[in-house]
């Protein structure tokens, strides 16, 4: 890296030599709210989650079905690809796998569709055995707007602008279709322990 | 042949004097080699590196006239900022301060572009709005115009003796000032956030067609663009710049 | 957390790397609801360390989506129908 202009005495925010961390992270207190759009208002009369696209039958609960569903607690850490980590998070929601049963599909890609205009895509694979959840608390409380709620999706494996906030559905699909930050040079895949935070890395 | 500078391109400028304005705020003065002047409204980015190559960025507008001669910021430090701690509390005199600009042709004003003119600035959003007024009387102008500076308490108020001379020796300026959340004793101004029923009393009719510049925090521009287009101004004579959750 | 968003001037210094004309004068048609403005009158969402969008005042549709990554700008302006640019004088 070419060494340009350094700025006497500035060292920005704390950043922890914690070995748990991904390369290039660091710890941080607080939960930065990062948001492309205006915060979208759905009520909950108004909401529900879908599955759709390459799928034989598409599926679809309200909100209180939803909450019906079998849930559970996940704690993990997650990674932002802007340089912060949390870790040991505290989540409640559904697992994916729970939302997938019964449901037959050939499609190996599924991308997430939001309130707003927020996509994201990923492999089937990496939403499924155990990976990843739709959830609606955060450390025991509802989930706030400012942090995606209703219901986020939440994907800790990959750095968390895969975790789609305001999530509305999956939709499955047979081709990979870059999502709004992957169609703007962000990595496709987005693994933090191989740094992937743009395209080409 | 003359060679301009992008304005997009990151130089360096010389810190060559830091001043106290408020308890949270201070203004950096900068000579820029070759600096090729600007509008009043417009502002720089600026640019911090870390020894490893961190960097972080933000914007400030610039509170110098374009006639002065040094380049003037103002800026807030805000208690969880990252940038404006540093630039509040660690630069100094001598250092260097790396920043691209001017940047924006939406939020200015020149004086031939007449009046009435209306300003309002919450916050540190009087910065830009200052460069307004300090061009007005850089040209001598004598625009109608009135400032209306929201801020905390009277100690938090930026600029308040100059914008007092300004006023004191300029029948067509008039500055009026309202303190959201404490007031000296001898206190008989406004007292709340800027409103409807404020703007009513302090702004021209609509009529009157004034030329509006409204900064600061998006919650207080939003509402008092909002109130203004209320009370009949036109939406296209109102101008405005957001500072984001909590300033610049 | 809509306090988080600003207007178009936001977005002029990221526009101006990649534009040589003035970028907040100019004036957009939405491609979502149609209306026209100039991209300083404009809604800009700064992701912060992630990139710029800009957004129709009118209708919230992405006018322009902006990041920077590894020495090479993405910008995605599907959201305008038609960019409007005054000439520069001399």
């Amino acid at each position: 890296m070419r060494k340009g202009f350094i700025s006497r005495g500035f060292e920005g925010r704390r950043r922890g030599q914690d070995t748990k961390l991904p390369p290039g992270q660091y710890l941080e207190d607080g939960f930065p709210v990062l948001s492309a759009g205006p915060a979208p208002r759905t009520p909950l009369e108004a909401w529900d989650f879908s599955i759709v696209g390459e799928v034989d039958e598409p599926k679809r609960w309200t909100w209180e079905e939803f909450k019906r569903l079998p849930s559970e607690e996940i704690t993990r850490d997650i990674h932002c690809v802007t340089k912060w980590s949390k870790l040991g998070t505290r989540w409640e929601g559904v697992s994916v796998d729970t939302l997938l049963e019964e449901v037959e599909t050939a499609a190996e890609y599924v991308t997430a569709f939001c309130d707003g205009d927020y996509t994201t895509n990923l492999p089937l694979e990496d939403v499924t055995g155990g990976k990843a959840w739709v959830v609606y608390a955060y450390e025991g409380e509802p989930l706030e707007p400012i942090h995606g709620g209703p219901a986020r999706l939440l994907v800790p494996h990959l750095y968390f602008w895969k975790s789609a906030k305001w999530v509305r559905g999956l939709r499955l699909t047979a081709d990979d279709i870059p999502g709004f930050w992957e169609s703007l040079g962000y990595h496709n895949y987005g693994d933090p322990w191989r740094e992937q935070r743009y395209w080409g890395d | 042949m003359t060679v301009h500078l992008s304005r997009t391109l990151w130089r360096l400028a010389d810190v060559v004097e830091v001043v106290p304005e408020t308890p949270r705020t201070k203004s950096l003065v900068l000579e820029v080699p070759g600096w090729e002047g600007h509008k009043a409204g417009q502002h720089v980015d600026v640019r911090l590196t870390a020894e490893d190559g961190y960097q972080a960025q933000r914007s400030y507008s610039i509170a110098s006239a374009p006639e002065d001669e040094r380049l003037v910021l103002t800026v807030d430090r805000l208690d969880d900022g990252e940038v404006s701690p540093y630039l509040t509390e660690v630069l100094m005199v001598g250092d260097k301060l790396e920043f691209r600009g001017p940047i924006g042709g939406y939020f200015t004003w020149e004086a031939r572009e007449g009046g009435p003119l209306l300003l309002i600035g919450g916050g540190s959003g009087v910065v830009p709005l200052m460069a307004m007024l300090r061009h007005r009387a850089a040209v001598g102008s004598d625009v109608p115009t009135r400032l209306l500076s929201s801020s905390r308490s009277y100690e938090d108020i930026i600029y308040r003796r100059e914008l007092e001379n300004l006023a004191a020796r300029d029948g067509s300026l008039e500055v009026i000032h309202t303190l959201t959340r404490s007031q000296p004793a001898s206190w008989s101004g406004y007292q709340r956030r800027i409103d409807a029923e404020m703007l009513a009393e302090v702004a021209w009719s609509p009529e009157e067609r004034p030329l509006a510049f409204v900064c600061g925090p998006t919650p207080l521009v939003e509402a008092v663009g909002a109130a203004l287009v209320g009370l009949g101004h036109a939406a296209a004579r109102v101008k405005t710049e957001r500072f984001g959750a909590t300033g610049g | 957390m809509d306090e988080l968003r600003l207007d178009g001037n936001a977005a002029a210094g990221a526009l101006g790397e990649i534009f040589s004309f003035k970028v907040t004068t100019a004036e957009y048609t939405c491609e979502g609801c149609g209306k026209t403005d100039r991209i300083g009158a404009a809604m800009v969402y700064e992701v912060r360390g992630l990139g710029t969008i800009v957004r129709c005042p009118s209708c919230d549709h992405a006018l322009i989506r902006l990041a920077h990554s590894r020495g090479r700008h993405w910008l995605d302006l599907r959201g305008i129908r038609c960019l409007q640019v005054e000439d520069v004088a001399g």
